[in-house]
């Protein structure tokens, strides 16, 4: 039978829908056409941007690769990309051990609440993470609500110096990318065919034997995915470092900015470069490891 | 737990739990889904469920194995009150309608799952495994993943996998029912065998007569929620006790009239045009309504072989349909009545054409007053 490759539909299918014949045949012919505009769109005004950008680190004053090799000798880089890494991975644990107990509540939960309780997760989602990093200098600051507080309970006599840490910076990211920790893993529960449990139940398995032994190696596929999408957002954050963090503690991104302030723009491509670089390493070692392609092939089905 | 290896099919008498159900109910959101379901399953029985979706079956199954939680009533098993206890502590094995094997469990892994929970030792695992995949004629499958098997060996694992820790009682959910035609009568016939082999009580849900038929010692018929009649699969057949038994369990023709008198356990009533005689347990008044119930393949065009005396009716055929192992004709009584006639096809028999009039006779004692 002949197929739409797009799509995989049966041709035959599409006939049901009232659409005009030739409009069957251009869909037919080339999913490429549907595609086009926005490939232009997207070679024009980001794909050439972003590639003489990253063309500068090595092109800028002369072709070289010096400005690489210094890059290892330079104290103020590896600081910046040490706490870059720190705070990404102090954010990826935050957001999965938050997370995975609420996408497991959401997949046990009957519709109504389980709607109800997305929307609440989703709610920050459609809010500016701009808004949502002034909202923590609120909170966080020295005569901010969480201090006055604390000083009106006469816990403390002095303010703590909560805003401008990379404490500060923790929890607002882990604030903001919770939504993207556990919406994958939402979806991979709820694909989880509900008899499993009950049927390991069934065998003699414990609630947490049940747990350990199905649900939790089952929705991997999930939890792997929303640790990698919080993992490279956190890379590359910039606002909420900006806003909340400490002047000492710069992100990658922060440091990059910086320099283009400079204009120096050979260092500030060959930070890009070197952040992009971590990304796609990050995404290839994952795919590359043992186990993780068939658990998310397992997780599609 | 017993470790040993004691072989998994050596019957032994009194090996099944007996289970029973009093006043079982379930109502969710006010609405009964149960509604007094009483029943003794003796040890070592095969008992059916059987009945139309939404009847209150599978409701019934899942409270048996503390799946849900009854209203009302009580489930016992081995005199022993369950109600309360929650399902990984009743030993219960259980294959479910779409199998629920573990995919990310090779075949040997999903076996040995009751066992691993119980604190089997990994060697006796592994042999328990291996006799289990031969018991369900699967040898060798182990390394497989349930992705790479077929929905009838999804099935047989699904099988395996209830039985290999020695449960008392199994119980199935429409296990069959994903299943083709062909596959489920085999199946059937394993069910059976593995049923006598393993001398455990089973109760087994499904909406399929035929199936309920061929394997059952008993069969409780649930619609709404309540047992309509329970018993051997022949005294189901032969003697339903009402028309949605008569009508679900197998095709009945339905002759509605009224009573004329009694003649020791027969009623004589005036049916669609004639003098009809049924065996009526109880003594029913004259002059009161009464629908008498016959099985179509009980029927017998007048004059040829195997037609026995009895009940006489005058038809003419609207319908003559060959469908290989037998014929099947739609009759049309004096009264209108429609009636439908099985009968086993042969090379000598005439077939009847449409239009023609003709005689059919069947046995008092294969009518009923439903």
């Amino acid at each position: 039978m002949r197929s739409v490759p797009a799509l995989g539909v049966p041709v035959g299918t599409l006939r049901v829908l009232p659409v005009r014949a030739w409009n069957i045949r251009a869909l037919v012919a080339g999913p490429a056409l549907l595609v086009g505009p926005l490939l232009l769109f997207m070679a024009a005004f980001y794909g050439y941007p972003v590639l003489a950008m990253l063309a500068r680190s090595v092109t800028d004053p002369h072709p070289t690769l010096a400005n690489f090799a210094q890059l290892a000798g330079d104290g103020v880089f590896l600081h910046v990309f040490g706490n870059t890494l720190r705070t990404a991975l102090v954010v990826t644990i935050g957001t999965l051990l938050l997370g995975y107990p609420v996408a497991l509540a959401l997949s046990r939960m009957r519709p109504t609440a389980a709607t109800i309780t997305l929307t609440l997760v989703l709610l920050p989602f459609w809010t500016s993470v701009l808004v949502r990093s002034y909202a923590w200098m609120v909170l966080l600051g020295r005569r901010g609500l969480i201090n006055e507080a604390l000083r009106a309970l006469d816990i403390i006599q002095t303010p703590l110096k909560l805003l401008n840490t990379s404490f500060a910076v923790d929890i607002a990211m882990v604030h903001i990318l919770l939504p993207y920790m556990i919406l994958p893993i939402a979806s991979v529960m709820r694909q989880i065919d509900p008899s499993l449990p009950r049927a390991a139940a069934g065998m003699g398995a414990t609630p947490w034997g049940a747990f350990r032994q199905v649900i939790l190696p089952l929705s991997m596929p999930g939890a792997l995915a929303g640790t990698l999408l919080v993992f490279v957002l956190s890379l590359g954050f910039y606002i909420t470092p900006a806003l909340v963090g400490g002047p000492r503690d710069l992100m990658l991104s922060q440091l990059i900015a910086q320099q283009v302030d400079l204009l120096n723009w050979p260092y500030a491509a060959c930070l890009s470069v070197t952040l992009l670089g971590a990304t796609l390493v990050l995404l290839a070692a994952t795919q590359v490891l043992p186990g993780v392609r068939g658990a998310f092939r397992l997780g599609s089905r | 737990m017993d470790g040993g290896l004691a072989p998994l099919a050596a019957a032994r008498v009194g090996r099944g739990a007996s289970v029973s159900l009093v006043d079982l109910e379930k109502r969710f959101e006010g609405v009964g889904a149960v509604r007094g379901i009483s029943l003794e399953v003796a040890s070592g029985e095969f008992l059916t469920l059987l009945g139309p979706s939404g009847s209150g079956k599978t409701t019934t199954l899942m409270m048996i194995a503390g799946f849900e939680t009854p209203s009302g009533g009580d489930i016992a098993i081995d005199r022993q009150s369950v109600v309360g206890v929650p399902p990984h502590r009743r030993n219960i094995g259980m294959v479910f309608q779409n199998y629920a094997l573990f995919p990310h469990l090779t075949v040997a892994e999903n076996i040995a799952f009751p066992l691993k929970q119980r604190g089997v030792d990994r060697a006796t695992r592994a042999a328990r495994v291996v006799e289990a995949l031969q018991l369900v004629r699967l040898p060798g499958y182990e390394a497989r993943y349930p992705r790479q098997l077929s929905g009838g060996q999804q099935q047989r694992v699904a099988l395996a996998r209830a039985i290999v820790f020695q449960p008392r009682l199994l119980l199935m959910d429409e296990p069959l029912g994903a299943l083709d035609k062909q596959l489920r009568e085999s199946l059937q016939l394993e069910m059976r065998r593995l049923h006598a082999d393993l001398g455990i009580t089973f109760v087994y849900v499904t909406h399929d007569q035929e199936e309920a038929l061929t394997m059952s010692d008993r069969i409780a018929v649930v619609n709404e929620g309540r047992i309509a009649q329970l018993g051997r699969p022949e005294e189901l057949y032969d003697r339903p006790c009402d028309r949605f038994v008569a009508s679900f369990l197998g095709e009945s023709n339905f002759l509605t009239g009224t009573v004329r008198g009694m003649e020791a356990g027969v009623v004589v009533a005036d049916c669609a045009g004639a003098v009809l005689r049924a065996v009526a347990p109880q003594g029913l008044a004259v002059g009161s309504a009464v629908t008498l119930s016959t099985r179509p393949e009980r029927m017998r065009f007048d004059g040829v072989s195997g037609a026995a005396e009895g009940n006489r009716l005058r038809t003419t055929v609207t319908e003559a349909v060959f469908a290989g192992e037998r014929c099947r004709y739609l009759l049309r009584a004096e009264d209108g009545t429609m009636l439908v006639l099985k009968e086993p096809s042969s090379a000598t028999t005439r077939r009847r054409a449409v239009g023609e009039v003709a005689e059919i006779t069947w046995p008092v004692a294969d009518t009923v007053v439903v």
